[in-house]
């Protein structure tokens, strides 16, 4: 964004919803200019052609016909049934993230922005990006409600806690624009601010490659998954998670849900609430143990896993130290068959006054 | 027609005449009085007073809001003055503004009734409304709230260390005064009705209010419980809308704004039952089409309570609920504008006089027009997710509620000055006023669409360097803003002891409230009126500058 210009009256546009959205606009403001001229002007006129000449002046009765009150209502409406359609299209493209886009994890808490990427790189308050490529955001709040506004991309949505809401865009044009909460969170809301940083995509992969490492979340998740004993059952006494990720999931009660973020983090942090067909609610709920972090990082676990592999035998991925508590039966929430000890990975830390860890 | 000649000596001053003023003198007679009028008084004097504290909110958000770092040294006292500014204004002025203080004085005079049905119920509402704005004035003089008067979740219940259940508590208690008010006013007209007032006789004001009355009703309740629910979250630790207790953050945005969208009706309805009477009183007309118009209000009032969804948009609903509520925004949108070109085609071969209050409803139209159209905007799927929690809404909801409703009071309380008090407002000194607040509003305002486009989000006490400009400019236009409001404030007190005598009848209107004195007697009229006439059948006056009452003494 163009800073040091000291007034603006429109801001840049540098995604692909940004124009959608400005030509709508537009349309309804050439629409709003032309009723507002038009009430304003035949105000001024009727008062100024019919204004009292003297104080006795009884003006004679008019008909109000019919044909012209439902004229009032049938004109406007369609203008706006115009308005309704044009811009449900566009909500409903903002909401329905393409396949294939990149995802980045988003945490907002009191008041800062966590940002994660699925190579790896954690950042804070700063979102790098490549140009030209869709990029899919899966939020949650830690605390409050907040809210990932990017005003230049024309993106706004809530990050509710207990939750995750999703949005999307395609920067088109490499620069730094204002990341914003647009929903008030407390004492330092206007400082919950940050910026995204559009690159090039070879800038882009140069940047990842640059940042201090960070283990990919798929990674960690895998740790916590054995740290946490899940292997235990899941396979066995409990559902398989290899190829579950976006799969269609039959459930007891004979509705099928398909398996995104939103039910893989409900099952996690409340097993009961979405029984699969043929698993009794054996698996306790994990809402007291797990961060928002390292459930995103179970989360992108259980989507490396892909199609037809064995959750049994996490493959290639490093292994933790065994946690797994026992083999016994496993009947309903038993805490002492839970790890005693922390999981063996530490989540990673930050600055936690702000600043990427990146090395610009 | 059975009509009775107007009598030129009832229209002279009438020195020494017992009045609803004038009656008894005792400040005690004043807090125990059952008498509409003097209850319409109590309200307009309690309401002054709470606007001038939202102001005093709205001064330091402007004044923080003129430097980018912010003016205020502390975020918290900012959240503070913005929540003052909301909850004051909102709850304890805008609310009661127009139905409790003009609906209060007038209604009962329009349907020729000596009060309204339950007075000493309406008594209470007023006893209610200073109870529950003690509770909040006092959440005030503790430290005050930060969470803004939307008291959004889990923020308002685990998270503020303010005193937000005492505001709550306030809030909770004045809701009653609402919903006492509307059920009085609902009963008194269905039942209090002179002879002859048939429903398609009576005055648009009182339509307004009779669907002003039905909000208050079904919508004041969900409010009062949805804050006990935040208090009780508070207090007691049940979880109810934070995730962290099991509870859905998102149901209090239900819940609230199922109250709280249909109360910007409330604030609104009784403008326009307002403007109807200014528009038709000073262009000699009959309301064009009074049916279409009479039943917009009630569409409003029924539509206006399938809409709340429209501020949850980007709170992560789903995209079937976004197009449901989107359409259902829309259609809300059809009557009021029904309204809109019904009072602007009433000036057609009228006789149009541009007197104080014909400006402020003059005015009126133009922002309320402006502040409808930005509404579609927001109303529109795609447009709401760039500018919803933005300044574009700020601008949006002001348009509405400052440069509709407080227009349409301030215009009201002109109209009605002079049967209120007896005593006429300097005229030129009103239409300054209305200019200056015109001019005002437009300079506060009409920035803050841009700075909303622009991005910039609400609630904040800080702000990127190149908003700078529209917020300086915002703040500029708040202080001439404020000369608007003072002024009438100063003339009005002024005209009290100074002004003109008024004659029961100075703008030569046909409404009910216009034929007796001014002020009127404490039981409103001396016979019982009879209604023998439609509605602003003002090509019925006879032309000798002597209106035809529509009531006829028998």
């Amino acid at each position: 964004m163009d800073m040091e210009s000291p007034l603006r009256i429109f801001p840049d546009s540098a995604a692909t919803q940004a124009w959608r959205t400005d030509v709508l606009f537009f349309f309804e403001l050439t629409i709003s200019v032309l009723f507002v001229l038009l009430i304003a002007g035949a105000i001024v006129y009727m008062a100024l052609r019919y204004r009292r000449r003297s104080e006795d002046e009884v003006p004679p009765y008019t008909p109000s016909p019919a044909i012209i009150e439902w004229s009032f209502m049938v004109v406007p409406f369609g203008i706006m049934l115009i308005m309704f359609f044009w811009g449900g299209y566009l909500y409903v493209q903002d909401r329905r993230p393409p396949p294939g886009a990149m995802q980045i994890n988003v945490i907002g808490k009191q008041w800062m922005w966590k940002l994660q990427h699925p190579e790896g790189p954690r950042e804070i308050n700063t979102l790098h990006v490549p140009v030209g490529r869709p990029v899919k955001l899966v939020m949650t709040s830690q605390d409050v409600i907040h809210d990932f506004a990017v005003p230049e991309f024309r993106m706004k949505m809530d990050v509710v806690p207990g939750t995750y809401t999703v949005e999307w865009f395609e920067a088109t044009k490499t620069g730094e624009y204002h990341l914003f909460c647009d929903q008030y969170c407390g004492e330092l809301h206007s400082r919950m601010v940050g910026r995204v940083v559009v690159m090039e995509p070879e800038a882009y992969q140069a940047w990842l490659v640059g940042t201090v490492p960070n283990e990919p979340a798929a990674v960690s998740g895998a740790r916590l998954f054995q740290s946490y004993g899940c292997a235990a059952c899941h396979g066995q006494r409990a559902p398989t998670l290899a190829g579950l990720y976006m799969s269609k999931v039959k459930l007891d009660d004979g509705r099928v849900v398909v398996a995104d973020e939103y039910y893989l983090r409900e099952s996690i942090i409340e097993p009961a609430a979405k029984l699969v067909a043929g698993y009794g609610p054996i698996m306790p709920s994990f809402r007291a143990q797990l961060t928002e972090e390292q459930i995103f990082d179970l989360i992108e676990y259980i989507k490396s896993l892909g199609l037809a592999m064995d959750t049994s035998v996490p493959g290639a991925l490093p292994t933790g130290p065994e946690t797994r508590p026992s083999t016994q039966p496993f009947n309903g929430y038993r805490p002492d068959l839970l790890p005693n000890q922390p999981p063996a990975r530490q989540p990673p830390t930050y600055n936690e006054t702000g600043g990427s860890p990146t090395r610009e | 027609m059975t009509a009775i000649p107007y009598s030129p000596d009832y229209a002279a001053p009438q020195t020494g005449r017992t009045t609803y003023l004038n009656a008894t003198h005792t400040i005690r007679s004043w807090l125990l009085t059952k008498d509409h009028k003097r209850i319409g008084i109590l309200y307009m004097i309690s309401i002054t007073i709470f606007f001038m504290i939202g102001a005093g909110g709205a001064a330091l958000v402007r004044i923080n809001l003129l430097t980018p770092a912010g003016i205020l040294s502390e975020p918290a006292q900012y959240n503070k003055a913005f929540t003052i500014h909301g909850v004051m204004m909102v709850f304890f002025f805008l609310v009661p503004s127009i139905p409790a203080t003009l609906g209060n004085f007038l209604l009962p005079l329009m349907i020729g009734a000596r009060d309204v049905a339950f007075p000493k119920i309406n008594l209470a509402s007023w006893y209610l409304l200073i109870i529950g704005s003690s509770f909040a004035l006092s959440a005030i003089l503790f430290g005050g709230v930060d969470t803004g008067w939307t008291f959004y979740t889990p923020y308002s219940s685990t998270f503020s260390n303010t005193h937000v259940v005492l505001m709550i508590v306030g809030i909770f208690i004045n809701g009653f005064s609402s919903i006492l008010t509307g059920l009085n006013f609902v009963v008194t007209i269905h039942k209090m009705r002179a002879p002859g007032m048939t429903w398609f006789r009576l005055p648009l004001f009182v339509w307004a209010m009779y669907a002003t009355s039905l909000i208050f009703i079904l919508g004041t309740p969900v409010i009062a419980i949805t804050l006990a629910l935040v208090a009780v979250e508070r207090l007691l630790r049940v979880g109810i809308f934070d995730p962290a207790l099991g509870g859905d953050p998102i149901l209090f945005q239900h819940m609230f704004w199922f109250y709280s969208h249909p109360a910007v009706y409330i604030m609104i309805l009784p403008s326009f039952g307002v403007i109807s009477e200014v528009i038709t009183c000073f262009a000699r007309k009959r309301i064009f089409g009074y049916v279409f118009v009479a039943f917009s209000s009630v569409a409003i009032a029924i539509i206006g309570f399938l809409v709340w969804a429209h501020h949850l948009f980007d709170a992560g609903i789903s995209v079937y609920s976004g197009l449901i509520f989107s359409l259902l925004s829309f259609l809300v949108a059809v009557p009021t504008a029904v309204k809109v070109f019904s009072w602007t085609a009433t000036l057609y071969k009228g006789s149009v006089s541009l007197e104080t209050p014909m400006l402020y409803a003059l005015g009126f139209i133009g922002l309320f027009t402006i502040g409808g159209l930005t509404g579609l905007m927001l109303a529109t799927l795609g447009l709401d997710v760039h500018l919803h929690d933005t300044y574009f809404v700020i601008a949006h909801f002001h348009y509405v509620m400052v440069g509709g409703a407080i227009m349409a009071y301030l215009g009201g309380i002109h109209f009605w000055w002079p049967k209120m008090t007896g005593k006429m407002y300097p005229e030129f000194w009103g239409k300054i006023a209305a200019a200056i607040t015109f001019l005002g509003f437009n300079l506060t305002f009409f920035p803050q669409f841009v700075l909303g486009y622009l991005g910039m989000p609400r609630r904040y006490h800080a702000y990127p360097p190149e908003f700078q400009v529209y917020n300086v400019l915002s703040t500029a236009g708040a202080s001439v803003l404020a000369v608007g409001y003072v002024l009438p404030l100063i003339y009005l007190l002024w005209s009290l002891k100074y002004g003109a005598e008024a004659g029961p009848n100075p703008f030569r209107s046909m409404s009910l409230e216009w034929q007796t004195p001014s002020p009127p007697p404490t039981e409103n009229f001396e016979r019982t009126p009879i209604c023998s006439q439609p509605p602003y059948a003002y090509d019925l006056q006879t032309p000798m500058g002597s209106p035809v009452p529509t009531a006829a003494a028998t």
